[in-house]
């Protein structure tokens, strides 16, 4: 470092609170020398989960993360069912599972886009940050801000029904699940269910109005080419629950398809760096440097043919028309794309409910015990992977864990990379409004370590500008 | 509490835990704007006060400490916060973070690191920045670190708990909450 370049620190309350922060190195004449997102947070969850009795581990590892639990514990028992030797579950089962999974990711995307994403799309990037939350866009936009807390709620209540709890769900066990629906607990999500569905289609006009008046400033916003990966169905259909991986390159090339779930190991790595405690996924063919990707739903939206519900089909299609053909590089078009599966994930909660299987009483299967099984999913975020080995007193001896927001590690750290050499570039004051141009680029990705963060609020910050020798020079914090 | 300032003040973080915590608070749903009409939120993630400025009436603390800037952040709640109360297992008991106390931290750090079918580290080298914080040879709960004036089990509390909770010490009232809201799960 020479002696007038400046480190900036951006510390979102999840660094204080040990998560995640932003360094920017400036050379001597502020140009951008490095950027980097740093996650400081590490668990051992790989490691102490060996031993345990593998029925405990759907459980167990969602208390990673209290943000999408639903998915950890669902990828847990996806593999565990294997284990357990059941290929399929009863038709009850499944569609509980799904139900529950349809209820987290219309609660989790509808928490990220109202209550964090919102007030930058609303009032700017650079707006006074006393007005920039969600209890701005309350005063501005009640009825807005009303919508968001209560399409959070509806999920989180199909997820209460079907899981037992909130947080923290108790109802996946190995081979099936151990509570089907009450056809009192269906009727009461029936009675809301249509109210949801045109929310969440007022929602997906709200993104994608916003995107379209701002294309020409976002368009590049922390944008780049990249391949995206996600599961889809058979038929190339957009598929949350139970899916085969596709990715496609940049142009759109397709890398692998159809893959079964159980050979992710043959197609993906991760790399590790000294600066981070999360890992850096890629595509192995491709290698460390080119082959990372996208996930999450601008990845999903970029690697299915089509939607199976019909309101989120013509919202899919008018995405495309309106930004062209997949795959769409915009990095800010992820809330649209999250609010095309909003609606996804209602319409989809509505078919189930009306299903007479999800009353049902056949919930568990058995099987042959097996030793070694993937349990895959589409997360809000992204892609989760879940693979284990457990021995033959049931003892988990091997975890390994791919999470969605590790998949988006590469993307995030270019994009503030991308919006410091953009932004802060050559200037030699930082205003609060340029830094919260690096946070917007993060939330575009809905990071797990970040988006409780400013559940209710913007990402809370912290600026150091110092000298080579580490004194300080400036300092900025928020609020 | 009251005659002091205008609206009490309520802060909170999160250290070692999920944010499960955090997301049982937001369930509380609609209510969540009744409450930002009773208390001034300061320094949590519900707005975005980083630093204390003033004194705090209560400090609510998810997760334990698993790194040296939990127990800096932790230390800084104690001495800011009037009345400090650890919700859920993580910050009272260490939680599903503390299984790794019976393991060597190199090991837990090799198996994610080193090992693992999909690990790509052909150095070998396990994250060492001096960006990233030290982690400690444990996860401890809060109360080993700070004085902790009340407990609130569960993993997350109730929504339900945790709004009687706040209602109660906001209004001055001894804490007791009826059998059903007390889980240890
Ligand atoms: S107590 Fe449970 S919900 Fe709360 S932080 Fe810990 S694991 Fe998460």
């Amino acid at each position: 470092m020479t002696e007038s370049s400046r480190r900036i620190v951006i510390e979102p309350v999840t660094r204080v609170e040990g998560h995640g922060k932003v360094t920017i190195l400036l050379d001597e004449r502020h140009r951008v020398r490095e950027a980097r997102l740093h996650i400081v947070e590490f668990r051992g969850f790989e490691r102490f989960v060996q031993g345990r009795p593998y029925w405990e581990v759907p459980v167990l590892v969602q208390r990673l993360c209290g943000i999408c639990p639903v998915s950890h514990h669902l990828a847990a028992s996806k593999a565990m069912d294997l284990i357990a030797g059941v290929e399929r579950l009863t038709p009850t089962a499944e569609k509980i599972r799904r139900l529950m999974h349809m209820g987290q990711i219309f609660q989790s995307h509808a928490l990220h886009f109202f209550h964090l994403a919102s007030p930058d799309l609303l009032f700017g990037f650079d707006a006074d940050p006393a007005v920039r939350n969600v209890l701005g866009v309350a005063q501005k936009h009640p009825e807005l801000a009303r919508q968001g807390v209560l399409m959070r709620k509806y999920g989180q209540e199909v997820i209460r029904a079907t899981g037992g709890k909130r947080v923290h769900a108790i109802v996946a066990v190995p081979g099936g699940v151990n509570k089907s629906l009450s056809a009192a607990e269906r009727d009461a999500l029936l009675a809301d269910v249509e109210r949801m569905t045109d929310w969440a289609e007022a929602a997906v006009g709200v993104a994608r109005d916003y995107t379209l008046d701002n294309l020409e400033q976002i368009a590049d916003f922390g944008s780049f080419t990249s391949s995206h990966l996600g599961l889809v169905r058979a038929d190339g259909a957009l598929e949350l629950y139970d899916g085969l991986l596709r990715a496609v390159d940049e142009t759109g090339q397709v890398i692998f398809d159809r893959l079964e779930n159980d050979r992710y190991a043959e197609v993906l790595a991760e790399e590790v760096r000294s600066w981070s405690y999360m890992k850096f996924p890629f595509i192995r063919s491709l290698g460390p440097e080119r082959g990372w990707y996208r996930v999450g739903p601008l990845a999903r939206l970029n690697v299915c043919e089509r939607i199976t519900t019909p309101r989120a089909e013509a919202a899919r299609r008018a995405f495309f028309a309106a930004l062209g053909d997949p795959p769409c590089q915009v990095t800010m078009a992820y809330h649209w794309a999250r609010m095309i599966e909003v609606l996804h994930a209602v319409e989809a909660i509505h078919e189930l409910l009306l299903d007479p299987d999800i009353t049902g009483d056949e919930l568990l299967r058995s099987g042959t015990r097996r030793e070694e099984a993937v349990g895959v999913i589409e997360a809000p975020r992204g892609t989760l992977f879940h693979h284990y080995r457990v021995d033959e007193n049931d003892q988990v001896t091997m975890a390994n864990l791919i999470v969605s927001t590790t998949s988006n590690n590469e993307p995030m750290n270019r994009a503030v990379r991308q919006v410091a050499e953009q932004h802060l570039s050559g200037r030699d004051r930082i205003t609060e409004g340029l830094l919260n141009h690096v946070e917007v680029a993060i939330r575009a990705y809905d990071p797990c370590l970040s988006c409780a963060t400013h559940a209710l609020g913007q990402m809370p910050l912290a600026v150091e500008l110092r000298d080579a020798d580490g004194r300080l020079l400036d300092r900025r914090t928020r609020g | 509490m009251a005659g002091k300032h205008t609206r009490p003040r309520v802060a909170t973080c999160s250290l070692a835990g999920c944010f499960g915590c955090h997301m049982s608070l937001l369930d509380i749903d609609e209510r969540i704007f009744e409450l930002a009409e009773l208390v001034e939120f300061a320094r949590s993630p519900i707005v975005d006060k980083k630093r204390f400025d003033r004194r705090v009436d209560i400090g609510l603390i998810e997760g334990g400490c698993c790194n040296e800037e939990n127990v800096a952040t932790l230390r800084e709640f104690r001495r800011h916060c009037e009345i400090l109360v650890s919700i859920g297992d993580c910050a009272t008991a260490g939680g599903v973070p503390a299984l790794r106390n019976d393991i060597p931290l190199a090991e837990c750090l090799a198996e994610a690191y080193v090992g693992g079918p999909t690990v790509h580290n052909p150095g070998g080298r396990i994250p060492d920045d001096p960006e990233l914080p030290l982690l400690l040879d444990k996860v401890y709960p809060a109360h080993e670190v700070v004085r902790i004036d009340y407990f609130l089990p569960g993993c997350p509390p109730s929504a339900e708990a945790l709004w009687q909770t706040l209602v109660a010490l906001l209004e001055g009232r001894p804490l007791e909450l009826p059998y059903e809201l007390i889980k240890y799960d």
